[in-house]
């Protein structure tokens, strides 16, 4: 009996557990990548113990990769010389990791999957507990198999209503994270649910998880319905009987009740993703590059929506437009329909998989007085790049909007 | 006893230090670049047993243990702030980098404040000014993991199960 993330540990608990218990659990998967990886080598090594159960390390490469620089290639030589070694073979290296953990069917309702990642909050789309850890504790869990967590306390975001054409759910996070501040969910379960929930498709419902990141959140869940079974069935790898983990008699801590139906679309402005302002606001600034990509936006329909916007036309000449499909399997698919070649006749750079540009690694570093509008996540100062850059986070629509004007625009009269 | 350095709300880990020079995970070669666009001049100053003053939420952002490991490479005593984003406030205790969640005194510190922190007691005190605070309490287990220099040393000589009982 409880919220959504009291009923996920009490069944790995085995007994009821109420939010504030402090719990030792078994985990799942353990989640690291080629940034994150490193340390948690060397926190293996300095344990000095063996791994618990290999099959259930997974292991990414996606945040600078292929390495644009000898420090990161000689970085990712240890990473696999520590998989030769220690017979690693669940490794990944064709798309951002969520979306791999994803795809790959590691993500099921009800797991605990923890990952050295602040975005592995994105699995509780599909009803797992997935939170983020530094790599120490995922070098730690390597060797235990385990993770302590105090059950967090659940806000209930209850969003109703049906979004205007144009509007999207990404729009919707950005109004949320205004709403609730950076801190609003510090240490909290957010639960997303509600008659607007229910009907999106898992590409739109995964936004709300991956960015409760950006209001503390130690984890932003959606409990697992007939979408969620229908996806796991078609869209990845997993196989298997799962329950709809749902929350029973739950105790919130609050509910927040926003009604969907009349918000526009709004932007994260610069420098921070609770300044959220109705797109209007900001219309007409000018914008040097537009990023498509990240574990946020950059899925098959989020590339069909641009594709959608700039077929037939050309972006802005001074606007760098860089679409970075979010896996190969996305990649694949929106080259076989036609999509990529769309974006390459409008003028769009289309890159390999990865999360280089959106962490200012490689493939879109911001110069300064740059501004960029992305569909990332995060808009922290010289994230991008230059700290005297600027970055401001959108919908697709609105990305690929800005990338034929070069300025804040709204995408609505474009979705005709 | 050390001099404090203080730094405002919502302090996330770009800001602490910028992914760009997280290409290593040597404490001094990335203390050499922490808080070099909010605050430069902190790096070629800091000395040992100074401290971090924050304001709440401090650590938001990324889950790179490259933040804390900067800071604790800087040679810092430990971090005062009102409340600490999740992750980081775990990978503080993880890497052996003393937190204390004190809003009194984060409120009440100012930049070159001499301060003299006794972490065993929590009792935090302002040679400057004279004043004196008491910082909350941590969780058992924290303690556990702190004072054994973090939980990668903690596992060398206990079973994880220890941390609980």
């Amino acid at each position: 009996m409880g919220t959504l993330v009291e009923e996920i540990f009490s069944r790995r608990a085995g007994r009821e557990v109420h939010a504030g218990e402090i719990l030792l659990v078994d985990v799942d998967y353990i989640m690291s990548h080629d940034n994150t990886t490193p340390l948690a080598i060397k926190a293996f090594r300095e344990i000095g113990k063996p791994i618990y159960d290999k099959s259930k390390i997974v292991i990414h490469f996606d945040h600078a990769y292929p390495a644009p620089n000898l420090l990161a290639a000689e970085a990712q030589k240890k990473g696999i010389d520590f998989m030769k070694e220690q017979n690693i073979t669940q490794f990944y290296h064709q798309g951002v990791c969520h979306q791999v953990m994803i795809e790959e069917g590691y993500i099921t309702p009800g797991a605990i999957v923890i990952g050295a990642d602040s975005h592995s909050n994105t699995y509780g789309a599909l009803g797992a507990f997935g939170a983020g850890l530094g790599s120490t504790e995922i070098g730690v869990a390597w060797v235990t198999g385990k993770c302590w967590f105090k059950v967090p306390e659940t806000i209930r975001i209850e969003l109703s209503g049906v979004t205007q054409p144009g509007v999207f759910a990404k729009d919707v996070m950005i109004y949320i994270a205004g709403k609730m501040g950076m801190d609003g969910g510090t240490y909290r379960s957010i639960e997303f649910g509600g008659s607007y929930i229910d009907q999106l498709p898992m590409h739109e419902r995964i936004i709300f998880s991956n960015m409760s990141t950006e209001i503390g959140a130690k984890c932003g869940l959606i409990a697992a319905d007939q979408t969620t079974l229908d996806y796991l069935a078609t869209e990845t790898s997993a196989r298997g009987f799962y329950e709809q983990v749902r929350p029973v008699n739950p105790r919130y801590e609050r509910v927040v009740e926003i009604d969907v139906t009349d918000l526009a679309p709004h932007v994260s402005c610069h420098p921070d993703v609770d300044n959220a302002k109705p797109l209007s606001e900001v219309e007409g600034l000018s914008i040097d590059e537009v990023y498509i990509g990240t574990c946020t936006n950059s899925r098959y329909e989020d590339i069909e929506i641009v594709a959608g916007i700039l077929k037939g036309k050309k972006v802005n000449p001074h606007t760098r437009v860089i679409v970075t499909p979010v896996s190969a399997k996305v990649y694949k698919k929106a080259m076989q329909n036609g999509l990529i070649e769309i974006l390459m006749d409008a003028g769009c750079t289309v890159t390999g998989t990865g999360c280089g540009a959106c962490i200012g690694r490689h493939g879109g570093i911001l110069a300064p007085g740059e501004r960029a509008l992305t569909t990332m996540n995060r808009n922290f100062i010289g994230r991008m790049g230059s700290p005297l850059s600027e970055i401001y986070l959108a919908s697709p629509a609105s990305a690929a909007a800005a990338a034929l004007t070069g300025k804040i625009t709204d995408p609505r009269p474009y979705l005709a | 006893m050390g001099k404090a350095w203080t730094f405002g709300e919502n302090m996330n880990t770009d800001e602490i230090i910028p992914g760009r020079y997280n290409i290593t995970i040597d404490p001094l070669e990335l203390a050499r670049n922490v808080f070099c666009e909010v605050k430069p001049e902190y790096a070629p100053n800091v000395k040992p047993g100074d401290v971090i003053v924050g304001g709440q939420n401090f650590g938001c952002g990324s889950s790179r243990e490259h933040a804390p490991i900067a800071i604790k490479g800087s040679q810092a005593k430990c971090i005062i702030a009102p409340s600490y984003a999740r992750i980081f406030f775990r990978n503080a205790i993880n890497i052996g980098l003393p937190i204390m969640e004190c809003p009194d005194a984060a409120a009440d510190i100012t930049e070159g404040d001499e301060i003299d922190v006794d972490l065993a007691t929590g009792q935090i005190r302002n040679l400057t000014n004279g004043h004196s605070y008491q910082a909350n309490p941590l969780p058992t287990f924290v303690i556990k993991i702190a004072e054994a220099g973090g939980i990668v040393n903690f596992l060398k000589n206990h079973d994880i199960q220890e941390l609980m009982k």
